[in-house]
């Protein structure tokens, strides 16, 4: 593990990666992760974050349901669901009926629902608007991810964060140091003479202009990936042909898939004991401006039956009770429909924090639907509230010099 | 930096105006090239596969297996015939090259490819393999041409607007998603727009649809907001066409358009300021990229050794193609899936972007599992060329550089090759080596 957590990892694309052409499926290599979670394990007593991005916009409104508000009906009369169609939260809110498990969650006070979480000035660019939240930068834009910069402040071992997902998220990109990137589909090298020559492609070579010396480095990252990381650890079917037609709809803003099959992969890292104390994983699909009823309540399915699982799962382990999963979006949707049964770009949302550490229960307040900002909900909690929170109180981190001294916090998210 | 040989230019005119050098290619100086690439040219191109539409799939009862059955059906005639256009623009780039057209053929495929990745539209949305091919017609129709045309035809194309959610936007209740990702990716860019300009730009362009049976869009006055629209500093009777002139008339377009350009064909550092003026001018009132094209390869930043870019999945695969003589319209139906697969597994399927925003660039394409993809992909195209001239022990090293085209090897490269005797092994390590997969 030593020279490893010395190296740099490179990206590796994951989902719907390198399966389709491996040399024939080679299934998990546990014993491989095992023996580097063995060198440096993951201390019981270790918080782990795991960050899943919504992408797309996902609708706050029809996420978490002001179901009995008269001003949310009128706003959206074919897109509102009914009060008795929700899972009843109280204080006039409702679950979506398609987060059935999180409801369970709710139940026994380990979902938080931190309400109207925002920022100023809302950009209403998906791809700004993400990179403001990957950033934890409103208002200039940096280079830098909030948790690359945590990466970078704590030794800059890329081993501390793992991605999988399909490419490395910014939010994971720090100045030193990118986190460790995991497929979710597995890796085989060849051995023999073409394993031999391949390895020796990824030596560096003097005087190399930039680019090939990186194309170098990720050779000779892939390697020590494969070695420390172990082969394959899902082997599961393409499923390009079987797109669900809602699930389809919203898909022009990017993220990734199978979630479940992301999360079935962290469980097993985070078991296995592996010294990593942040992971990111996505689902994308969420820019419903049209049909988004269905559509919606179908991804927030797919979210529920990956997260339910996980969390259960997770409960059962010493390690796993540590797990502490933060879900977000870039932004809500408008509050009122537009004509295609859907809804245009929007601010503030709900943010779930989910896991045995939290204190379940309502976080900030829920934004009027009366007092409007040109149409759209006003920011009641700034998000780095939030960030900051599970700086602190998950993974012991010095919250302001991640987010650029700012302090604020969300106090009583979590048990510490 | 500084200014690259001759040599390593005319190579890397041929990577960026075209998809790598072809056999023959490599012989002629820098303008020559230049004039070679960038005539004229009248499309003699494979003409694309004859799409017999699906059926028309019945909106299923709830729960009815026979539905389920048609259903499945349909979405695997659409999953095939979606291989079918990927394989045949495939073999369109690899061939653009050669026999079809000559580079000038090359040059429009490649801008083709350009402006898909520009005009990003995903089949996973459209979910229609006629409306994309269609789509990529139109980008080689006007794929040197008049941006103005090519922005104008976008703007009303059907798997555009299915993608973006344009087909129910109406008076009343216009849909914004179309009108935001036109001004802040296509034309304009973030920061030379308001949240307004967005709004009633969504107004302009209610009333377009798409009948079922058809690829072509059509206008219906019934469903347009035809009252006045204050957008971009003017206010007037704005429809689809006015949008797209107002967008393109203001000045921040034409750098954003050409930054764009510069950012895939030449070097993610910007141009210097004295360099987009040039290239700006060259864009003119007639927004042509032809121009602009001409007048990027006039640039010394074009020469300069600092300008080299990490090569896209698609072009990789294509010059790998070209330089081992293989046509994917040749291979037989397996194999050439397996490519179509292995593209996908390095991150890049024709026809399937991540994201309205397009692909990423530079390193993302330097993934470790691509890495595994590459190879797999590079020795599976080796077993299927023609590679005698690599049997002779003495000269393979330097044969397989030839072979792709590769200015130099580093010492670290000959090292690792000369380990290979098996010939479609060396040409699949060859082909992964930094300098093969970074386009110097």
């Amino acid at each position: 593990m030593d020279n490893v957590t010395r190296r740099r990892f490179l990206t590796m694309s994951g989902v719907t990666a390198a399966g389709a052409l491996a040399v024939g499926a080679t299934q998990v290599s546990w014993s491989d992760l095992m023996t580097a979670a063995v060198r440096n394990p993951l201390q019981s007593e270790d918080s782990v974050l795991v960050v899943v991005t919504l992408y797309g916009g996902n609708d706050g409104l029809n996420t978490v349901v002001p179901a009995g508000d008269p001003a949310y009906q009128k706003a959206r009369p074919e897109l509102a669901y009914q009060s008795d169609e929700v899972l009843d939260l109280g204080d006039g809110l409702g679950l979506n009926p398609g987060l059935r498990g999180l409801k369970g969650f709710w139940d026994d006070k380990s979902l938080a629902i931190v309400r109207g979480v925002g920022y100023p000035d809302p950009d209403r660019s998906h791809f700004r608007s993400m990179a403001i939240w990957q950033t934890a930068s409103p208002k200039t834009p940096v280079p830098t991810g909030w948790l690359g910069r945590w990466l970078d402040a704590t030794g800059a071992d890329p081993l501390h964060a793992v991605s999988v997902e399909p490419t490395l998220p910014p939010l994971l990109a720090g100045a030193t140091t990118a986190a460790a990137s995991l497929p979710v589909r597995g890796l085989k090298l060849p051995e023999g003479k073409l394993g031999t020559a391949f390895a020796a492609l990824g030596k560096p070579s003097s005087g190399e202009e930039h680019w090939q010396a990186q194309a170098a480095k990720s050779l000779q990252d892939l390697q020590e990936a494969v070695r420390v990381l172990g082969g394959a650890v899902h082997d599961q079917a393409e499923t390009e042909d079987e797109e669900d037609d809602e699930k389809t709809k919203g898909a022009s803003a990017g993220g990734g898939s199978q979630l479940g099959a992301q999360l079935e992969l962290v469980a097993g890292l985070v078991e296995a004991g592996v010294p990593t104390r942040a992971y990111s994983v996505s689902l994308g699909g969420f820019d419903t401006h049209a049909d988004e009823r269905g559509t919606q309540q179908r991804l927030l399915g797919e979210l529920d039956g990956a997260l339910a699982p996980f969390v259960q799962r997770m409960r059962k382990s010493d390690r796993g009770r540590q797990v502490v999963v933060l879900v977000y979006s870039e932004f809500g949707r408008r509050v009122h429909a537009n004509g295609s049964d859907g809804t245009d770009h929007g601010t503030a949302g709900p943010l779930f924090v989910v896991g045995d550490k939290v204190k379940g229960g309502f976080f900030g307040e829920q934004p009027s639907l009366t007092d409007l900002d040109n149409g759209d909900l006003k920011a009641t909690t700034d998000f780095r509230d939030v960030y900051g929170t599970v700086l602190r109180d998950v993974l012991g981190a010095d919250a302001g010099q991640v987010l650029d001294g700012y302090d604020g916090q969300v106090e009583g998210l979590l048990k510490v | 930096m500084g200014e690259i040989a001759e040599r390593a230019a005319v190579r890397r005119l041929h990577d960026r105006l075209g998809f790598g050098l072809g056999p023959g290619d490599a012989g002629a100086g820098y303008d020559a090239t230049v004039g070679r690439l960038l005539a004229p040219y009248a499309d003699t191109g494979a003409p694309p596969p004859a799409l017999t539409p699906p059926a028309p799939v019945e909106k299923p009862a709830k729960g009815e297996k026979r539905d389920k059955e048609a259903k499945k059906a349909a979405n695997k005639a659409r999953v095939a015939q979606e291989a079918k256009i990927t394989a045949w623009w495939l073999d369109r780039m690899v061939a653009s090259g050669g026999a079809v057209g000559g580079p000038a053929g090359a040059a429009t495929e490649r801008m083709t490819w350009f402006w898909h990745g520009h005009f990003a539209t995903s089949e996973q949305k459209v979910r229609s393999p006629q409306l994309m091919l269609a789509q990529n017609q139109t980008f080689r129709k006007f794929a040197r041409g008049s941006f103005g045309d090519l922005a104008q035809a976008l703007v009303v194309d059907a798997a555009l607007i299915r993608w973006l959610d344009g087909n129910d936007n109406r008076e009343g209740s216009p849909n914004e998603n179309l009108a935001r990702e036109f001004l802040e990716l296509f034309t304009l860019g973030i920061g030379h727009y308001v949240e307004t300009d967005v709004f009633e730009g969504a107004r302009a362009l209610t009333g377009w649809t798409i009948r079922r049976t058809s690829t072509q869009t059509r206008f219906v006055p019934g469903r347009h907001d035809s009252e006045p629209k204050t957008m971009l500093g003017k206010t007037g009777n704005f429809d689809a066409k006015g949008f797209v002139d107002l967008a393109l008339a203001k000045p921040e377009s034409a750098p954003f358009v050409i930054g764009r350009i510069w950012f895939r064909l030449v070097s993610a550092t910007p141009p210097p300021a004295a360099t987009m003026d040039r290239l700006v001018t060259a864009y003119g009132v007639r927004r042509d990229v032809g121009a602009v094209l001409k007048a990027i390869t006039a640039e010394p930043a074009f020469r300069d050794s600092a300008s080299a870019l990490v090569k896209q999945p698609v072009e990789w695969v294509i010059g790998l193609m070209r330089a081992l003589g293989i046509r994917p319209a040749k291979l037989d139906d397996k194999t050439r899936m397996k490519v179509i697969a292995g593209l996908r597994g390095m991150g890049q399927l024709p026809l399937r972007p991540p994201s309205v925003g397009g692909w990423p660039s530079g390193g993302s394409w330097l993934t470790t599992s691509a890495g595994v993809t590459r190879l797999q992909l590079a020795l599976l195209l080796a077993r299927n060329a023609e590679l005698g001239q690599l049997q002779k022990s003495s000269a393979r090293v330097d044969g397989v550089r030839a072979l792709l085209g590769v200015d130099q090897w580093s010492a670290r490269t000959r090292a690792a090759l000369s380990g290979v005797s098996e010939p479609a092994q060396l040409v699949a390590v060859a082909a992964c080596a930094p300098e093969y997969v970074v386009s110097g």
